[in-house]
């Protein structure tokens, strides 16, 4: 390559040959059977090279081609059909996606006839039973130690009536009983205050089911009527399980999400 | 007279009036005994009236059903004696429709969504759009399908029978009508194009006017209703008026097209030249549904409960009596639900104002229908009740409650004593009007249910919904 521009200098002072701009046209078209021949006539790899870039430009080619002719033409788009059909009356209505409640509900039936269940949380850190009672010392000289003070959120239930106090080993403080939970549907994303029904399974242990303390990953069951769910049989569903997802006892308040 | 004799040591007595819904009275004032119930009352009518045949009434006192002997009602209401008391007589209909209570057949065969269902007016054809693009006929006596009716490019939205039952019309989301031939299941034609989006409804024209059935109205989302003549396969006449999408649109009796818009307002049009007649103002939201009083009439031409084929000249003349046995002498009434929670009852050839505001819904009205006899209105709304008002006041009559989800739409037996009624929440239910409670529910399809039907013969329901199967139900 020239350093410098005494090339370009040159012609504009002086102009060019008589028959440069002949020669060039000439020589740009032979161009294109130059480049034929060479496709052809090259072996090995070096023609596949070749025609592999070919094709590549003929591709890009057809389609810019193909784009052209469309916008020359005008047409009515065709729409085509999309999944999901709602009749005239609900067209022009934004209805909220929902969660497929019903097959869940069979889902769940099933479920529950095989025993086994998928929960949110399936491993839950064990609660040891020092952190769950504190030791109540009772008697004239305080020296007896069989009274324990659950230290867990608990349910009672509405019927609930203590035992004579002075053969009560299990307290239960009214200031950590619980009757509302904040249900998260998971699908649906949304949270509702829903009333306990009743404590289901505790993993910790039996015990602590049948004394209704809720600690996180107990499942419980609520009250669901508000949600206006209907099985299959056209029977309105009012109770469905729920897992805790909090630590009550910290938060004051008990977080769930619904098992559908 | 089967009356027993006045005898003042037997039982008391009470001074009665007798008089028809539309206030001429029934000879004069006599004196009835107070064990008289409402079986004594119809012998008395219908001896008045020197009826024929005993046909069946119902009797009113100050808007309430009597149904116990006048004598109980008047101690339970403590209405004083010395007064006269006006009974109001209203015949029901001659035929007794039993109430349908199992599911007879679950017929699948739409691969989508089942969008509409509707009966021929004789009630032995039935004919279903969908979402996957087809209409399907089904076999009433088999319960099986009978033809699948292709033609269409998108979602079928609507389906509309002729009066005369010899053709049937349906149209899409892209706004093309497609004529079908019942018997066979073809296309008749092509599409007709026109319309430049999806087509909201379609209202034929009433056999009476014009037999055979020739001309059918649809509206659209584009604004506007088209008049279309189906034996010429194109468009007559544009309604253009309306700003926004047209909901609803229902042909008159009196040859008055109706047209529901979204923009809040109603529009008259007279038929022979497309003008407008009168706007109807008063809804602050979008019009939902419309619903005349002989609707019902309108639809099934000149087929009743007797199943009688008529010849083609004498179709124009039975359709025409009944239309007047339906109307009556009181002119058509026109009710209109919308989106802003209300309805009003209309009598658009006498005024523009509207006669009543109907309020008590808390959620969108969806759906309104009169009762084939045109005294009562049943309003399906989104508050997941059905309402009962009564026909020729709009008066409140009672709500029906059991649905858990929004109601979609309600259809009526055809002697107006049971009303149907179909949900979001999969089920259907059947309420009667006589004790004003719900009859039967009818659970089992598993989604919502978007389109109900009663056949006009009153034998079959069907409905269909987003489960893509269709169902049959049988008393």
């Amino acid at each position: 390559m020239p350093q410098g521009d005494y090339i370009e200098q040159h012609y504009k002072r002086n102009g060019r040959r008589f028959d440069y701009y002949e020669r060039l046209r000439k020589k740009e078209a032979r161009e294109p059977h130059k480049h034929s021949t060479k496709a052809q006539k090259s072996l090995g790899i070096k023609g596949k090279m070749i025609a592999k870039k070919n094709y590549s430009e003929k591709a890009l080619m057809k389609k810019t081609l193909k784009m052209h002719e469309e916008s020359s033409s005008r047409r009515k788009a065709d729409e085509n059909v999309r999944e999901g059909a709602v009749p005239a009356y609900l067209l022009d209505r934004e209805e909220t996606t929902r969660a497929k409640v019903l097959s869940n509900t069979i889902k769940q039936k099933r479920k529950e006839k095989a025993g086994k269940w998928e929960v949110p949380l399936p491993k839950v850190r064990p609660v040891a039973e020092d952190e769950m009672f504190r030791v109540i010392r009772s008697g004239k000289r305080k020296t007896k130690q069989w009274k324990r003070m659950v230290t867990k959120a608990t349910f009672v239930g509405p019927a609930f009536t203590r035992k004579p106090p002075k053969y009560e080993r299990f307290i239960r403080p009214s200031g950590l009983r619980f009757t509302k939970a904040h249900v998260t549907h998971p699908e649906l994303k949304c949270t509702f205050c829903l009333e306990i029904i009743g404590v289901k399974k505790n993993p910790n242990g039996p015990m602590y089911t049948s004394l209704g303390v809720m600690t996180r990953g107990t499942i419980v069951e609520v009250n669901v009527s508000e949600l206006g769910l209907v099985t299959p049989a056209g029977k309105v569903v009012w109770g469905k399980y729920a897992q805790v997802t909090n630590n009550p006892e910290n938060d004051g308040c008990i977080n769930a999400v619904l098992l559908v | 007279m089967t009356m027993d004799t006045v005898d003042a040591g037997m039982g008391k007595t009470v001074m009665c009036l007798l008089t028809d819904p539309e206030g001429t009275n029934l000879g004069s004032a006599m004196y009835i005994p107070q064990n008289a119930g409402p079986l004594q009352l119809t012998h008395l009518v219908n001896n008045f009236l020197n009826n024929e045949e005993m046909l069946p009434y119902s009797f009113y006192v100050s808007d309430e059903e009597l149904l116990v002997p006048v004598g109980t009602y008047l101690e339970k209401n403590k209405v004083s004696v010395e007064k006269v008391l006006t009974i109001v007589y209203q015949q029901q209909a001659v035929f007794r429709i039993r109430p349908v209570n199992r599911c007879s057949q679950t017929i699948a065969g739409h691969e989508e969504a089942v969008l509409c269902v509707s009966f021929s007016p004789d009630g032995k054809q039935l004919a279903s759009g969908s979402g996957d693009t087809t209409v399907r006929l089904w076999d009433l006596y088999t319960e099986t399908p009978l033809f699948t009716c292709k033609g269409h490019k998108n979602w079928v939205l609507t389906v509309a029978w002729s009066p005369d039952g010899k053709h049937l019309v349906s149209g899409s989301k892209s706004g093309e009508i497609c004529c079908w031939n019942p018997k066979k299941g073809e296309l008749e034609g092509s599409p007709l194009t026109g319309h430049k989006k999806w087509i909201t409804g379609i209202s034929w024209e009433p056999v009476h006017l014009s037999s055979p059935c020739r001309r059918f109205v649809t509206s659209s989302k584009d604004g506007d209703a088209r008049i279309w003549d189906i034996t010429l396969k194109k468009s007559i006449i544009c309604l253009s008026g309306h700003t926004l999408a047209v909901t609803c649109v229902k042909w008159g009796g009196d040859g008055i097209i109706y047209t529901g818009s979204q923009d809040c307002t109603i529009k008259m049009w007279e038929t022979t030249q497309g003008k407008l007649i009168r706007e109807l103002k008063g809804h602050g939201h979008w019009i939902n549904s419309l619903a005349l009083s002989t609707e019902y009439v309108l639809r099934t031409g000149a087929f009743d409960h007797t199943g009688r084929q008529y010849p083609p000249n004498e179709e124009k003349q039975k359709a025409l009596q009944r239309y007047n046995q339906a109307k009556g002498d009181a002119p058509e009434r026109l009710v209109s639900g919308s989106d802003d929670f209300t309805m009003f009852l209309w009598e658009p050839s006498v005024s523009k104002q509207s006669k009543k505001r109907l309020t008590g819904h808390q959620q969108l009205v969806n759906h309104v229908y009169f009762s084939p006899d045109g005294k009562w209105i049943a309003s399906a709304s989104f508050d997941k009740s059905v309402r009962l008002w009564n026909g020729v006041t709009g008066q409140f009559v009672t709500a029906f409650r059991g649905h858990v989800g929004p109601v979609y739409q309600v259809s009526w037996s055809a002697d107006s004593r049971l009303l149907l009624s179909g949900s979001k929440d999969s089920t259907l239910k059947i309420w009667e009007i006589r004790t004003k409670k719900l009859k039967q529910d009818l659970p089992g399809h598993s989604d919502e249910v978007y389109a109900v039907d009663w056949s006009p013969d009153g034998e079959k329901v069907v409905s269909g919904g987003k489960d893509r199967v269709l169902k049959l139900w049988q008393g």
